[in-house]
């Protein structure tokens, strides 16, 4: 990263239950973006070139996870800024609430194994070209750690199908932590724009503390945010 | 006028806790060959007419109670 490289603005949604935020802004801080915190009551976004959704455990993942924070005041306008092509990314939680509100396709279901897990895996990158993954060649493998009870992606057949044949599936569990279906690790919409998955890029950017395939992920999130600002200046 | 639905897995949607249920249930020795685990929403509702009731909880359930994608639902309003 150029230090001298503009700084795109992104948003990090802050739900009554989230944890992973700090992590969050630390990392894209450090991959050249600026983080701004935004209280999930809150019914407008800053000006910001992208949104994040952290993990954690909104709103006590009551009733199925995701499924109280989707009508949050500040998802009215994290999906009006998705609509408006707008970049946004949810981890774990921010995975299922993004899957909850319909932003993006299938849903996350409890462990096949009923055990929550919390260890790293290793995930082919089966797309390189998202605003996400830019930064990532097709078939090469990212570390990162899962920490999750309900990580296990469903979707039925049909969806199924068109994930594959609209190229939405773009990591995949090089061994299945969590049943998910065609091991599935992440998901982007058909647009492109909206990128959901259940590891930690957050967690692993700094060598000292372990793997850094996380570095790949949310560096072509900043990447994209700054070429977005750039363009909309 | 109290309701209940019922939320349970679609049906050939898997059901790990309806799995570990049933297993642990052959272990104390009942004889069965499936479970599946749903849950209950009681509500108390405003109101008296429960053909209007009956409505708001199709909506309660598409919108809320349920994920259509994986699991079905069952609606009974109580009009007493």
């Amino acid at each position: 990263m150029t230090s001298g490289a503009p700084r795109p603005t992104i948003a990090v949604v802050v739900f009554p239950g989230s944890n992973d935020h700090g992590d969050a802004v630390l990392a894209l801080e450090g991959l050249g973006a600026d983080a701004v915190p935004v209280w999930h009551g809150e019914s407008e976004l800053p000006e910001a070139s992208a949104v994040v959704l952290p993990g954690g455990f909104s709103y006590g993942d009551y009733l199925r996870c995701g499924a109280i924070a989707r009508f949050a005041p500040v998802m009215r306008a994290v999906t009006r800024f998705a609509g408006e092509g707008g970049l946004v990314l949810g981890i774990c939680n921010g995975f299922q609430i993004l899957c909850e509100a319909g932003l993006l396709p299938g849903t996350l279901r409890p462990n096949s194994s009923l055990s929550f897990v919390c260890r790293d895996v290793s995930l082919l990158v089966e797309h390189a070209d998202t605003p996400f993954t830019t930064r990532c060649e097709p078939g090469e493998r990212l570390t990162m750690p899962v920490k999750h009870g309900e990580g296990c992606y469903f979707a039925d057949d049909q969806l199924l199908s068109e994930l594959e044949v609209n190229r939405q599936v773009v990591l995949r569990y090089a061994d299945n932590p969590n049943g998910s279906v065609a091991d599935i690790a992440a998901v982007v919409n058909e647009e492109r724009n909206v990128f959901g998955l259940m590891p930690h890029p957050e967690h692993a950017v700094d060598p000292l503390l372990g793997p850094t395939g996380g570095a790949a992920v949310l560096g072509s999130l900043v990447e994209a945010a700054r070429e977005r600002m750039l363009a909309m200046a | 006028m109290k309701a209940t639905v019922l939320v349970r897995p679609k049906h050939g949607i898997l059901d790990p806790q309806g799995e570990a249920v049933q297993s642990s249930l052959r272990h104390l020795g009942f004889a069965v060959d499936e479970a599946r685990v749903g849950r209950v929403v009681d509500l108390e509702l405003e109101g008296d007419d429960p053909e209007r009731a009956r409505a708001e909880l199709e909506r309660m359930c598409e919108q809320l109670l349920a994920n259509p994608l994986i699991e079905s639902y069952e609606i009974t309003v109580d009009p007493a």
